[in-house]
């Protein structure tokens, strides 16, 4: 079972549109959740502006372009619902939620080797972001 | 020089709070060890050869007296009362203990110091001109652009698990001593028709096993769009970057395979959108930044007996003659502690070493210390009428060698030694070429010679642009040395060129001796350098010294 993580901690998957690769939209039945690959080129995430729901693959901790993704994504103006889902791990919360992310979706067992608090741990993303204080 | 905001401050402390936590969760199987590698990398943790290794930062080669006597009692407290400068302006431990590291950096953090970023496939420490802020060519003090990006790149959510490592290195001065060209972007300062100060964006230069020289990516940046610009350039580079083979992964590859204008396309393009994120903030800190880098109050005075001392004492006359550079205040010379003792070790100063500098600096430098590339210690600012006192101390603790630019003045990687990834010494070699030049004294009639050691292809010892280089490789288990000529890291970077088959152990350091011996009778005159009797002569008479016996056959 998946769990979703957010600044609270664990949650069930309440996103009951599914999800549909972003080569097969088809008819608008319903807002589908649309899957990015980690591979996903920038030039695919035009008109994908007025989605409902985002989830980008992090097929493997080590590979970091899904932060890129979510940035250009929100850089573009970007505002539903933006998802990490894989192998993301803890400590690489607060760099989701920094890059734009909403949430992480992990599977059972990293949720069970890397429990709620560690998340929770990470929760002040908002805090010490040299980032943001660079902005203004 | 700029001292830790209490941002910086609660960052830090922190960020070895988070360490902690991830030491203690990888004990507990939170994280497996293929987790925790990158985590412990990006706090500058490596496993070694034989233990651990941490790397310092020395945020661009800047040290205060009192943050150099914490890494003076971290030596003694957690290594073996010794540490090592490194070619990217940092110091390293070879020894601590996995359970004792989130102290050191506690201790560190005492001091407004880290080791975040010294390490992984994240943007790495910035690094920047060790004479800044002395140099009498300098536009402008280039640490207060490498104090901006260290904070803009530290812990950035987007750049933390990059294709590969990413270096960056900033120049205020026309003659380059950052080696920018060879570094994943360089920049240096220009200034346009206006009169303005901005930057030229270099990229994708490197070392390693395929060397490139860096490419001007934009000829005028200015100061303003700094960050986002560079931003831009490492957000097309995570997307693009190859993450299918490591060794193709460094953004050099990146830039030759897409083609320049195709990644100029991309950067101004991604640039665009990026620059409406910025609303000036970062200019009003980097105000703040500069302020703090004011030159410190230079004094006019006369240099008192400096002259006479000079004419009295021949060492004294000599190490200055070697040791010091031209500083930008009247009376002010800028002093190169050289850190290469003939048969020492390249890079490595004992806790009583690093303690007298910082007492040297505290009492004579205006409280400033710098790290070179080249593994030396400089003393920016000092008063000429003090250098006799300064140089009589360095002779105290073994720290007057006068050899600064000279043959023995070698910039080696720690090698076979300490490295995992090594496939030869280096150190020993380096320790043998210098004795046998002290031995033959002749480095002084020799003249500037850089020479610079690798213990594998990888080329922390930066052989590609020493005007000799030696790359040690391993030939079906044997120590096999490469020799390169004609490398230069400066304004006028040049890739050295392979003159021939490798030497064995036994017989690289003869061969290097034959070289600079042969290039004495070669030379136009005692003022023509190796490197540029080299550019006119061309390789042929170098490598016919090298390879005397193979040259006869050929003639036969």
């Amino acid at each position: 079972m998946s769990v979703i993580v957010t600044d609270t901690g664990f949650a069930p998957e309440d996103f009951t549109c599914g999800f549909v690769a972003l080569s097969d939209i088809a008819a608008n039945d319903c807002d589908y959740g649309i899957d990015l690959a980690s591979d996903t080129a920038p030039t695919a995430l035009v008109g994908l502006t007025n989605a409902a729901m985002i989830r980008i693959d992090f097929p493997s901790f080590a590979d970091g372009r899904g932060f890129t993704l979510a940035a250009m994504l929100r850089s573009a103006g970007y505002k539903g619902r933006l998802r990490a889902k894989g192998h993301v791990l803890a400590d690489q919360y607060a760099m989701a939620r920094r890059s734009g992310f909403d949430e992480v979706e992990i599977d059972g067992a990293l949720a069970a080797r890397q429990p709620a608090e560690q998340w929770k741990f990470r929760a002040d993303w908002q805090n010490h972001n040299y980032q943001a204080r660079l902005r203004g | 020089m700029y001292t830790y905001t209490d941002f910086d401050e609660a960052f830090v402390r922190e960020r070895v709070a988070q360490f902690r936590g991830q030491v203690e969760r990888r004990i507990d199987g939170s994280l497996t060890e293929d987790e925790f590698k990158p985590l412990r990398l990006m706090n500058g943790l490596y496993l070694q050869l034989h233990a651990y290794m941490l790397r310092v930062a020395v945020p661009y080669g800047t040290l205060n007296p009192t943050q150099m006597r914490k890494l003076a009692d971290i030596a003694d407290r957690w290594d073996k009362g010794y540490g090592h400068f490194t070619t990217r302006q940092n110091i390293q431990y070879n020894w601590p203990k996995l359970q004792d590291v989130p102290d050191m950096l506690e201790a560190l953090a005492d001091v407004g110091m880290h080791a975040i970023q010294t390490s992984g496939n994240t943007i790495r420490n910035v690094t920047a001109d060790h004479f800044a802020g002395a140099a009498a060519d300098e536009i402008e003090d280039p640490r207060a652009i490498a104090e901006l990006l260290r904070q803009w790149s530290t812990d950035h959510p987007e750049f933390q698990f990059l294709p590969r490592k990413f270096k960056i290195a900033v120049t205020g001065a026309a003659h380059d001593r950052a080696v920018t060209k060879a570094h994943d972007i360089g920049l240096r300062m220009v200034r346009n028709d206006a009169g303005e100060a901005g930057f030229e964006v270099i990229v994708g230069g490197g070392l390693g096993r395929t060397p490139m020289v860096g490419k001007v990516l934009r000829n005028f940046l200015p100061k303003a769009d700094l960050l986002p610009y560079c931003e831009a350039i490492v957000s097309v580079y995570n997307l693009l970057g190859r993450r299918d083979n490591k060794y193709k992964a460094r953004i050099k590859i990146t830039v030759h395979e897409n083609g320049l204008e195709k990644i100029q396309e991309l950067v101004e393009d991604r640039f665009a959108t990026i620059r409406a994120g910025f609303s000036g903030h970062d200019q009003d800190l980097l105000a703040k930044i500069e302020a703090a880098f004011a030159p410190p109050a230079f004094v006019t005075k006369s240099i008192g007996g400096y002259e006479a001392t000079r004419l009295a004492n021949p060492a004294f006359r000599s190490w200055t003659d070697t040791n010091l550079a031209e500083h930008k205040a009247n009376g002010y010379a800028i002093v190169s502690i050289s850190i290469k003792k003939h048969g020492a070790t390249p890079g490595d100063a004992t806790s009583d070493q690093m303690r007298v500098m910082a007492d040297l600096a505290e009492t004579y430098g205006h409280g400033e210390l710098r790290i070179s590339h080249e593994q030396n210690v400089i003393l920016p600012h000092v008063h000429k009428s003090d250098l006799a006192k300064v140089y009589a101390a360095l002779r105290q603790v073994d720290l007057a060698t006068a050899n600064i630019g000279l043959a023995s003045d070698i910039i080696a990687c720690p090698g076979m030694d300490y490295c995992a990834l090594a496939t030869a010494r280096s150190i020993p070699i380096a320790q043998e070429i210098a004795t046998r030049f002290d031995e033959l004294e002749i480095e002084h009639e020799i003249g500037q010679l850089k020479i610079k050691i690798s213990g594998c292809i990888n080329a922390c010892g930066h052989h590609h642009v020493g005007h000799i280089g030696i790359l040690g490789l391993d030939r079906a288990g044997v120590e096999s040395y490469q020799i390169t000529l004609g490398g230069d890291g400066t304004e006028t970077t040049t890739i050295g060129e392979r003159a021939g088959r490798g030497f064995s152990a036994d017989e690289i350091v003869p061969a290097i001796e034959r070289l600079v011996t042969g290039y004495l009778g070669l030379r136009r005159d005692a003022d023509e350098t190796f490197l540029q009797a080299y550019r006119r002569l061309g390789k042929q008479p170098f490598k016919s010294i090298l390879y005397p016996a193979q040259d006869k056959a050929n003639a036969a």
